[in-house]
């Protein structure tokens, strides 16, 4: 590590990102930290955690007790009863998490409890959800009565934690600590780590003692959270005043022995820039870093400007804002991170003009100076400096804009203020650095380690900020990489680098990089063609931007060099040191040297030989690393792709096109809808192609069992049956066999791949029951190379899109081989190859989509399901399909219900409205509109006949009455309401509702895709996750059983309950869900979901979930109401005894295996305990089996 | 009574000692084996070719798992510390070491020239008292000859004897066309030890099912006659040691190889089945039988049915089998 002398202590120098600075202090300084994941806040926990569970202790010398709740509001309860018995508490936690812990807020401010709530501050959903940054959260706060203090960058986070602690226990006021969400909590930077000792000096012990005597004692007994009338509580409220009052200074006075103690200097409200500025802007977070250095440029340049950054917030001082703003302003704009539509101005605006007029009549300022207020960087928006100089330049205008935007183009409201496109700070002192790359191809692992590696290693600061796209499957990442002499305060993307790097080839035609290119910048290119071949293979686009900017071009062949050197399919080493080579950063053989001893380092336990395999690997790639001669002119004649077809629809091609090449910050707002209101089947138009190896069918070996059809997470694979006339048409190429089905003369079979769509993830071959006689691994399906099958293929599926999907009345869906037919209303999402949870959806769309209302939980699946710029719900040729909405992660239960009440209000009301309309409509319609059954396929399609006449009718109608009924008509065809989630949802934050909505007793569907942990937010445990499997917050393994949910809801009698398992048996699956939604009542399905989480090969996932039924860990059940009800045993298990051990299936996924690498004797004693859970399990089930009807709960 | 003997130039206090088996992998286990009697412990085998596998599977899914999606940044806890590849083997030994006084010997598979370097080393450093190099190797390529195959052994001894400074011993297969020149050339590659034999995988098939099937069985006492054979033959020709490792389960067994010339007798089979406890009836059987004898040491019966000293040499050879087949006919 590298020692900074020059600080008032001797500091250690690390990188670390804001969420693991501020974790550090927070862990150090408490007792207990009761957690919840949520991005952006969740590593803080985690961390924590791990700590706890390593042994770490805190300056006490005592290792804090970490607890995982089933919710933020969970966690706010357990951090509000830990502090009023005294332990120091914390909690780290962002977004609608921070909503959820208001109450407990309120509560723990009103009682006057020291603590500090650490977040990570993004945005709230409204018109939909956003992961990242801004200050909704935490504005939604501020009436709490928690202080807010703000940190503006990775090294304030740290530093802010260590001062918001101190000066709560001196306050006695709780705090937030909040930092901005993504670019500080996962902002790389080189900071200065506070000493223990310095931490130690920080805290009173006086004060931690004052804590702990308030807490509840028997020994000493009070109460306190009495219940109190209108005759004292006013009063009540009234009494904290004087400690809200003595809040500034008590920070202050912390700030300065901070100061003392490290050198760096805080106040709650800091200025810098010219004295006597005339235009002041006043910010907080991480955009204050901004304007910060925006101001020094402007100032050099002679401009009167200054800034505020505000730290602390709450309790909003006056006289400590009033005492660092220059007298000479004439001009200020209070830049808020945040919206709230329909109020006079955003909160800090608010403050600052009422502490102005205020300062004015009280006497304190002379004059009143133009203030005007602006938003800015919502979700993350980029704010840069050039936006900064446009809001100082607007300052200058006599009547400059209030209430603006910046950042953005409000072609609406006319709020937004134009920006220079060519202004920018002076960067020479910098070396910045872009890397494109795949997630799954390390790019960004390599990053942060040679971050690490400059930033410890060598008095260069370094910075790194990392951005995804929002798919699970081929997601492309973006490194943002900074390098200087000087700390690096520069919050906002690299717009023109001096060092490119494309790690995958294929982006060249589809990613734009050279934009961002500086004039002689280096790009390098991870490239299978040579020196003299590469130049060809470039877009014309491409070749202009290297010519024209004369930019020094290499490339090296990585993915050969890795298996040269037996790092196959690991470039991310061999691109890294390419880029130490060739950036500049460090002179060519100190940046080698460096690289040479991080290998050491990371492999030291090794051995030799794997370090001299890594240091080969170094030295082939600079044998390996080549600059291109680049030619006189540009001769492409090929450029990028079109990202969409002409044939997409125009909000497809003008709007989410847009998104999808990169460019959804150029959209205006009239782009967007105004409610958050989307098109179904956007993921059709965007053809990602993120696989080379690609399912492929044969048709002489195939036997049509749908297999395949079935497993496919991606509905890449589908199947029609047509009469061979079709084929005459065909393009050459087009596959087909004759259906493999007695009664069907003249008939061909055709399973299509949607070759651009596949991920390649091979679960279909996994899934493929038949073997080549000629050839042991040949399969009816195999994955093969795309690239030359790619045209023809594009072409069959063209033709094949032209043969009408086979009449839903005519195909036998109660089969596996038979739903093949179904077209799937759910396709390409970007789910991880191999997902275990999309299957189940795909297929539920293929039962019931175009009658299908989806409340979906937060997770995974409302990712994958509905993250822009494209999503995977989609309609039929006749435009119907489900309809997909996502509420929040804790009410989806409850949001789904309420979609039930709807179906069953407005149908009891087209009921009414109908009989008031019998004269007109004519009896027999209207009882058969009425009491016609909906059970079968052709039910349901003459019924859709029937409301289609109705529908006419009625149009023709002129009184309310059909007016009325017209507006709900649609509602005549019953409506199947599905709630999907994970096991996040059901088992944790949303099983309160769950378990009411399931009481209930309404018509809803419910799909539990039970992963076993929380997927989305990184593999945290939740109440799904099994005995003696690792996870995060169970590091030493889960000791306490899987909640028996099937169980439980078995026990209320009137719920129709099954456990799927797909890839154990699809048939069971497919049974189930016809059966729960046959069932006019509550059904709920837990479905085994295999997910990258468990550690697996994903290939074999399915594999995987017939070992988890065949070990008798996972029985397939289903307790059936209708069984009960006619006096037969309800509950089947169908599945067969267990034939193999809990073990031969739980070995197989690393989250067993790592506890039998960390500790062999637990693994093996929590195994048995596990099996023993098993077996126990098995013995309930069977005997419920052989039980009589009356052993049942019985329905009315 | 002396139950000393010396094994790979190793004092031990009795010539019973556990073989490589999975009973090691618990310290606990080992613990009760020295407090039960046994003279050394072999450790359960690392094998190079599941480490790469692990590490390879493990690299696999951390890459595929790691930063790439924005919410999380991984899927599991802390991988630094989880013991994949050699530290959990090499973590035993250190724990083990600490805690008894017995040697503790190694036991090492490896398939590539740098792994058997690469693992030899780091064995030897983690404080292992000897190291036992199981080359379990099925010459199925039918273009290899009987003498590459021996070369390749050798080849192998040579490599780890110039790595490390602990004994060695080598655990074989009975399949060599000349098995005495074979030990011979091995002595002279700088093995120290000669652990007769290996029972290697041999598969079996489940005829309903059509699959191979590759449950292990343990060994029986009827298996010891090949050992026997050779450790008899071996025995006072050879200055390495001789370790015998099949059938071992009762002390009988003990006794018989002991008397061919065995420097010690394995076994883990029999502990499977009995407990590790059984060491000590083992021990009391040997005890007795000794004392029955009047027998004091070890050395005063170790080899004294070899073919050196048994008064009919040629038992060991041709008119053994003559003889056996006419007491079948008998």
């Amino acid at each position: 590590m590298f020692i900074m002398s020059s600080q008032k202590t001797t500091a250690t120098a690390v990188t670390l990102d804001g969420n693991e600075a501020t974790a550090y202090i927070a862990y150090r300084v408490n007792e207990v930290c009761a957690i919840y994941p949520i991005t952006p806040s969740s590593t803080m926990a985690e961390l924590a955690d791990e700590w706890s569970a390593k042994g770490i202790k805190n300056i006490w010398g005592s290792v804090p007790e970490i607890i995982e709740m089933q919710s933020e509001g969970g966690a706010a309860g357990t951090v509000h009863g830990a502090l009023q018995t005294g332990a120091l508490t914390t909690t780290f936690t962002a977004s609608q998490g921070l909503m959820l812990m208001l109450p407990n807020m309120y509560k723990i401010a009103g009682e006057l409890t020291s603590a500090v709530f650490q977040v990570a501050a993004r945005s709230l959903a409204a018109q939909g959800l956003s992961i990242f940054g801004d200050h909704q959260d935490v504005m939604a706060a501020r009436s709490t009565g928690f202080a807010m203090l703000a940190a503006a960058s990775v090294q304030e986070a740290h530093d802010m934690a260590l001062i918001a602690q101190a000066a709560t226990l001196a306050a006695r006021i709780p705090f937030i600590h909040f930092f901005d969400g993504f670019r500080t909590s996962h902002e790389v930077n080189k900071i200065f780590l506070i000493p223990d000792e310095i931490i130690r000096a920080m805290i009173s012990d006086e004060l931690v003692f004052a804590h702990r005597k308030r807490g509840l004692n028997p020994d000493n007994p009070f109460i306190r959270g009495t219940a109190q009338n209108p005759d004292v509580y006013f009063q009540g409220r009234e009494t904290v005043n004087p400690f809200y009052a003595r809040t500034p200074d008590i920070v202050l006075e912390v700030m300065k022995k901070f100061g003392g103690l490290t050198g760096r200097h805080y106040c709650p409200f800091d200025y810098s820039g010219d004295p006597e500025a005339t235009r002041v802007l006043v910010i907080m977070g991480s955009g204050g870093e901004t304007v910060a250095e925006t101001v020094k440029y402007l100032q050099a340049g002679g401009e009167k400007v200054g800034v505020v950054q505000v730290r602390l917030f709450r309790p909003f001082s006056m006289d400590h804002f009033l005492a660092v703003l220059p007298t000479s302003v004439q001009a200020i704009s209070v830049l808020d991170r945040t919206k709230e539509p329909g109020a006079s101005g955003e909160p800090m605006y608010q403050d600052i003009v009422t502490t102005l007029v205020e300062a004015f009549n009280q006497g304190k300022i002379s004059h009143l100076p133009k203030i005007t207020g602006g938003r800015y960087g919502l979700s993350s928006k980029e704010f840069t400096p050039t936006m900064v100089k446009a809001i100082f330049d607007e300052l200058k205008e006599k009547q400059p804009k209030n209430h603006f935007t910046i950042g953005i183009t409000d072609d609406i409201g006319f709020t937004s203020l134009a920006v220079d496109p060519y202004f920018s700070l002076d960067e020479s002192g910098w070396r910045q650095a872009l890397f494109f790359g795949l997630g799954a191809d390390g790019t960004v692992g390599a990053n942060k380690n040679s971050i690490k590696i400059i930033g410890e290693n060598t008095p260069l600061f370094a910075q790194g900020y990392f951005v995804y796209d929002s798919k699970k499957s081929g997601a492309r990442t973006v490194s943002h990489l900074r390098f200087g002499p000087e700390p690096i305060r520069a919050p906002y993307l690299i717009a023109q680098a001096d060092f490119i790097a494309c790690h995958q080839f294929n982006f060249l035609e589809k990613v734009e990089m050279l934009p961002q290119a500086r004039h002689g910048a280096t790009f390098l290119l991870n490239s299978p063609y040579g020196r003299d071949q590469v130049w060809d293979q470039l877009p014309l686009s491409v070749q202009k931007a290297i010519l024209s900017k004369q930019i020094r071009f290499y490339v090296i062949d990585a993915t050969e060099v890795a298996r040269e050197t037996g790092m196959a399919g690991r470039i991310n080493t061999i691109m890294q040191t390419c880029f130490f080579a060739l950036s500049g950063v460090l002179p060519r053989e100190e940046a080698i040297r460096h690289i040479k001893k991080a290998i050491e380092k990371t492999y030291y336990k090794k051995g030799k030989t794997v370090i001299e395999k890594n240091y080969q690997a170094v030295d082939q790639t600079l044998e390996n690393l080549f600059e291109v001669t680049i030619p006189q002119a540009a001769h492409a004649t090929t450029d990028f792709l079109p990202v969409v077809p002409d044939a997409a629809p125009l909000f497809v091609r003008e709007v989410i096109g847009k998104m999808m090449a990169g460019h959804g910050d150029e959209l205006p707002v009239s782009a967007m809808p105004v409610d958050g209101t989307y098109p179904s089947g956007t993921t059709k138009w965007e053809k990602r192609n993120i696989s080379d190896l690609v399912a492929c069918w044969e048709p002489d070996l195939c036997i049509q069992c749908g297999n395949c059809s079935f497993v496919c997470p991606h509905s890449v694979i589908r199947a029609k049956f047509y009469h061979e006339d079709l084929l005459r048409e065909a393009p050459q190429g087009f596959a087909s066999a004759p259906i493999n089905a007695r009664g069907f003369p003249e008939t061909r079979y055709t399973l299509q791949v949607y070759l651009e769509d596949c991920t390649g993830c091979n679960l279909c071959v996994e899934a493929c029951p038949v073997t080549s006689p000629a050839n042991r691994s040949e399969k009816a399906i195999n994955l093969r190379d795309k690239a030359p099958i790619l045209e023809q293929g594009r072409e069959s599926i063209r033709y094949f899109e032209q043969i009408p999907f086979n009449d839903r009345a005519k195909v036998n869906f109660s089969m596996v081989h038979g739903a093949q037919f179904l077209e799937p209303l759910f396709e390409f999402s970007g789910a991880c190859a191999g997902c275990g949870e999309t299957p189940y959806i795909k297929l539920l769309t293929q039962l019931f989509g175009d009658r299908l209302i989806v409340a979906n939980a937060t997770g995974c699946s409302s990712i994958y399901g509905g993250n822009l710029p494209t999503t995977p719900w989609t309609v039929n040729a006749a435009g119907k399909g489900p309809a997909w909405s996502n509420s929040l992660f804790e009410d989806n239960a409850e949001f789904g219900l309420g979609m039930r009440l709807t179906a069953d209000k407005h149908l009891a009301m087209a009921h009414d409205l109908l009989r008031q309309l019998e004269p007109e409509l004519g009896a027999d319609f209207v009882r058969d509109l009425i009491e016609a059954p909906q059970k079968m396929e052709s039910e349901i399609a003459a019924q859709r006949l029937r409301v289609s006449e109705l529908k006419s009718q009625l149009a023709t109608m002129d009184s309310s009455i059909a007016r009325h009924l017209l507006s709900i008509a649609d509602q005549l065809v019953h409506r199947s309401v599905w709630l999907i989630g994970g096991d996040g949802w059901a088992y944790d934050i949303g099983a309160g509702g769950l378990d009411h909505a399931m009481a209930s007793g309404r018509n809803i569907n419910i799909l539990v895709l039970d992963t076993e942990v929380y997927s989305n937010t990184g593999g945290q445990m939740s109440k799904a996750t099994p005995t003696a499997a690792t996870a995060k917050f169970a590091a030493a393994g889960k000791r306490v059983g899987k909640k028996d949910l099937a169980l439980q809801v078995i026990s209320y009698g009137n719920v129709y309950v099954a456990q799927v398992a797909m890839g154990a048996n699809p048939q069971q699956t497919l049974l189930a869900m016809r059966e729960a939604e046959a069932y006019d009542g509550p059904s709920i399905i837990l479905a085994y979901s295999h997910c990258i989480a468990h550690g697996i090969d994903m290939e074999k996932g399915m594999n995987q979930q017939d070992l988890a039924v065949a070990s008798g860990y996972w029985p397939l059940i289903r307790y059936n109401p209708m069984l009960r009800k006619k006096n037969r045993n309800p509950f089947v298990l169908d599945s067969p005894r267990p034939v193999i051990s809990l073990k031969d299936y739980a070995y197989n996924e690393l989250r067993y295996k790592v506890l039998n690498l960390i500790n062999p004797d637990e693994a093996e004693k929590l195994m048995a305990l596990a099996q023993e859970i098993v077996d126990l399990r098995w013995k309930t089930y069977e005997e419920m089996t052989v039980s009589s009807a009356d052993a049942f709960q019985p329905i009315f | 009574m002396n139950l000393d003997t010396t094994y790979m130039g190793l004092k031990l206090h009795s010539p019973i000692v556990v073989s490589a088996s999975t009973l090691s992998e618990k310290t606990d286990n080992i613990l009760q084996m020295e407090d039960s009697g046994a003279g050394a412990v072999v450790l359960f085998s690392m094998f190079e070719e599941q480490i790469r596998k692990e590490n390879a599977k493990f690299q696999a899914v951390i890459q595929a798992t790691s930063n790439v999606f924005a919410e999380a940044a991984d899927y599991f806890p802390d991988l630094e510390d989880y013991h994949v590849g050699t530290a959990r083997y090499l973590e035993t030994i250190r724990l083990v070491k600490e805690r008894v006084k017995i040697p503790i010997i190694a036991s090492l598979n490896g398939i590539t020239p740098e792994g058997w370097i690469d693992y030899a080393h780091q064995l030897e450093q983690a404080g292992a008292d000897g190291l036992e190099i199981n080359i379990f190797y099925i010459p199925a390529d039918l273009e290899l000859t009987g003498q590459a195959v021996e070369q390749r052994y050798l080849e192998i001894i040579r490599m780890v004897r110039q790595t490390v400074q602990i004994p060695i011993a080598v655990k074989l297969n009975p399949y060599f066309s000349a098995m005495g020149h074979t030990a011979l050339r091995m002595q002279e590659a700088g093995a120290d030890a000669l652990v007769l034999f290996n029972r290697f995988y041999q598969p079996d098939f489940d005829i309903k099912t059509l699959k191979v099937l590759h449950n292990l069985q343990y060994s029986d006492a009827s298996e010891i006659r090949l050992p026997l054979l050779w450790i008899g033959i071996l025995s006072g020709k050879l200055r390495l040691s001789l370790a015998a490792t099949t059938g071992v389960q009762s002390a009988e067994e003990v006794i018989k190889y002991l008397l061919a010339g065995a420097d010690v007798a394995m076994t883990a089979s029999a502990l499977y089945k009995n407990g590790i406890r059984y060491l000590e009836t083992m021990h009391d059987d040997l005890r007795n039988w000794m004392s029955g004898k009047g027998f004091q040491s070890i050395s005063a019966f170790k080899g004294a049915m070899n073919q050196f000293n048994v008064s009919d040499p040629d038992a060991y050879e041709r008119a053994n089998y003559i003889r056996i087949l006419e007491g079948v006919k008998g």
